[in-house]
């Protein structure tokens, strides 16, 4: 067995004796892989804060009654006419209450089950805001707030105040931006929600709620959940719609065809409502890899060609390792340590390079209306993109060394000797 | 002195098939004994490089048989061959071939530490005393780009002997020098001959150098046609 640490030796001299050229092989795969960490961790980035904004935000499972025509006709239920064509012109839905029917004791089991990470209530009531001479449609909901921050991070839609305010104050509101900036009102301030009903009730702002959807904002504000339920005139099992999170997402489409079934209601779960967004990552993440994916590739052709080029340089070299004893094996492991220290210098400084590049875009500003707590680009830092680069490094500098290494492997040493 | 065989060449043919089959080497058949100093003579292209690369192992295309010290290396693995190359054989050729980047003394080290039967020390001190033996120490850690030619034929025979080989072969060894720098090589091979028992086996197109070894072997057109005065075996 050849004592490694002449084959390192060989392949240091080698090396340090070409400085330059075996530097800019190096600078392709830095280039490479920096251009891949860059890449992915900035697009994984966008990628989590986009499926955040829409999948921490949304119930894995939305369960509320939904007003339709039954699907079920009188007719239907005549044993007589059951062979016949039936046709009921001018279906309408039947007046129906919205709240759920016997939604604590459907919570309540909902708790108790182990896939079932919590759940939250919402009691939404139409109102009109009024302040001075103004008056604006809108949607109230009441909610428990600390919940819904512990499980769908509404405290990252709060602008301005906090949820905890709110829990605090039964006379307060978490107003909507867009209502807020038509009717020129601000934290402190107070405005008065008249119910369909007629009723008024007077709040005070405690908080601004910014979804980044202009649609949601000009309309919907927040309030506890027994102050909806005071504002309906109703008790508390006064509840129209039930969220649930889930610890598995994936099972979302079966728990909810199954509470669907037991209940008679309607429950939706997440894949159903934002199939679209799934794709959107996938495709974000394709587009990643192609591009990195090419770059190493390019950095790999660099390689190979300088590695190449370094072998005909070195036929006389060869020609002496083989006739002074050393095997074809030796001679292909001197080239391939030399492609494989190329791209482990090239590697880390790419990783560190792509690292550092990463914090710089991490503290780049960015900001728009549509996302109020994102003050600068996302960047996902997460390690397991290194190791990959790392991974890719070392692959794709092996295979661009392996085949220069194999050819000086097989050189005739009798081939270079005569030829001089 | 015992006169044992270190070099058996049996009946060796080599054909070349580019760019047409034409036979080579024919029926070549000699050998070497150990402390035995033997040249090899003949025009260009009568094939005298051609048998020193199948006799260095380098080349395995021929028919026939080779031994080095009573083992047949014919048929052997190109792994095997190499170790054999780096133990038994030491190599001179006409255009030093030493490796640029290395100092002198890394080059003469470097078979060594192939071999790696010895410690890195015991190899670097090994190295000091050949280049001792051939006057060339104060040279030990010069590039080996940077030194003469004559200079750089001393560090390749150093190189050649530092794994303590059977037999040097050499192709032209000065073939490229001046005949003062010529006759210091041939006068270290001479005393390497007679000092430690090595044999020698020489090509070579210089007759003044020839005509100092032990014996002529005259190459013609791929056959040998002269093998010079053997002195015969002694059994005793």
């Amino acid at each position: 067995m050849t004592d490694l640490s002449i084959i390192m030796d060989i392949t240091r001299t080698h090396l340090s004796s070409r400085l330059k050229q075996s530097v800019i092989a190096a600078l392709g795969v830095t280039f490479g892989i920096g251009s891949y960490i860059i890449l992915v961790s900035f697009m994984t980035g966008l990628n989590v804060m986009l499926d955040g904004l829409v999948l921490n935000r949304t119930p894995h499972i939305h369960i509320y009654n939904e007003i339709t025509p039954s699907e079920i006709q009188p007719i239907d239920r005549v044993e007589d006419w059951t062979e016949t064509f039936n046709v009921v012109r001018s279906v309408k839905p039947k007046e129906s209450i919205e709240r759920i029917h016997n939604a604590l004791p459907l919570m309540t089991s909902l708790r108790k089950d182990e896939r079932v990470r919590g759940v939250t209530s919402w009691a939404s009531a139409r109102v009109f805001y009024l302040a001075g001479s103004n008056q604006l449609t809108g949607m109230v909901n009441g909610i428990e707030a600390l919940e819904e921050v512990k499980l769908f991070n509404f405290g990252d839609y709060i602008v301005e105040g906090s949820p905890a305010d709110l829990v605090k104050n039964n006379n307060g509101i978490l107003l909507g931006a867009g209502v807020a900036k038509k009717l020129s009102l601000g934290l402190g301030d107070k405005i008065q929600l008249s119910t369909v009903a007629g009723g008024i009730l007077p709040l005070k702002i405690v908080g601004i709620y910014q979804s980044g959807l202009a649609d949601v904002d000009n309309v919907q504000s927040f309030v506890n959940l027994t102050t909806a339920q005071q504002l309906n005139g109703e008790g508390s099992n006064y509840i129209t719609d039930i969220n649930v999170k889930l610890f598995d997402m994936e099972e979302a489409p079966v728990m909810a065809r199954q509470i669907s079934k037991d209940h008679d209601i309607t429950a939706k779960d997440i894949q159903d409502a934002n199939a679209q967004f799934e794709t959107g990552s996938q495709i974000r993440n394709l587009i990643t890899y192609a591009v990195s994916i090419t770059l190493l590739i390019v950095a790999g052709f660099g390689i190979y060609n300088i590695l190449n080029m370094f072998i005909y340089e070195k036929m006389n070299d060869i020609a002496i390792l083989k006739a002074t004893g050393f095997s074809g094996g030796d001679v292909r492991s001197i080239f391939i340590s030399q492609a494989l220290i190329i791209g482990i210098l090239g590697g880390i400084l790419g990783l560190i390079v792509g690292f550092f590049v990463s914090v710089l875009i991490s503290h780049t500003p960015f900001e728009t209306e549509a996302l109020p707590t994102i003050k600068t680009y996302p960047v996902n830092f997460d390690g397991a993109y290194y190791i990959i680069g790392m991974t890719f490094a070392l692959l794709s500098t092996f295979l661009a060394g392996y085949l220069p290494a194999r050819k000086a492997q097989y050189i005739d040493p009798v081939d270079i000797i005569r030829g001089q | 002195m015992n006169k044992e065989k270190v070099l058996e060449a049996r009946h060796i043919n080599k054909y070349f098939t580019e760019p047409v089959r034409f036979h080579m080497l024919k029926d070549i058949d000699f050998n070497v004994n150990r402390g035995e100093f033997v040249s090899i003579m003949g025009k260009s292209g009568c094939g005298k490089s051609t048998l020193l690369y199948i006799l260095s192992t380098m080349d395995t295309a021929y028919e026939g048989e080779l031994d080095l010290n009573g083992r047949k290396l014919t048929g052997l693995s190109a792994e095997e061959l190499a170790y054999v190359r780096n133990k038994e054989i030491g190599f001179v050729f006409q255009f030093h071939y030493l490796l640029p980047e290395f100092t002198v003394l890394e080059n003469v080290m470097l078979p060594g530490r192939k071999l790696a039967v010895k410690s890195r020390q015991e190899v670097e001190h090994d190295a000091m005393e050949k280049l001792k033996l051939l006057e060339i120490e104060q040279l030990a850690l010069k590039h080996a780009s940077r030194i003469s030619g004559g200079e750089k034929q001393r560090v390749a025979i150093a190189r050649a002997l530092i794994n303590e080989p059977s037999i040097i072969m050499g192709d032209e060894p000065t073939g490229n020098l001046d005949s003062r720098n010529a006759d210091i090589v041939f006068s270290i091979f001479r005393e390497l001959c007679t000092t430690k028992n090595l044999s020698m086996l020489i090509v070579t197109h210089d007759l003044d150098f020839a005509e100092k070894t032990d014996r002529i072997i005259e190459m013609a057109d791929g056959s040998i046609i002269n093998h010079g005065h053997q002195e015969p075996f002694n059994y005793s």
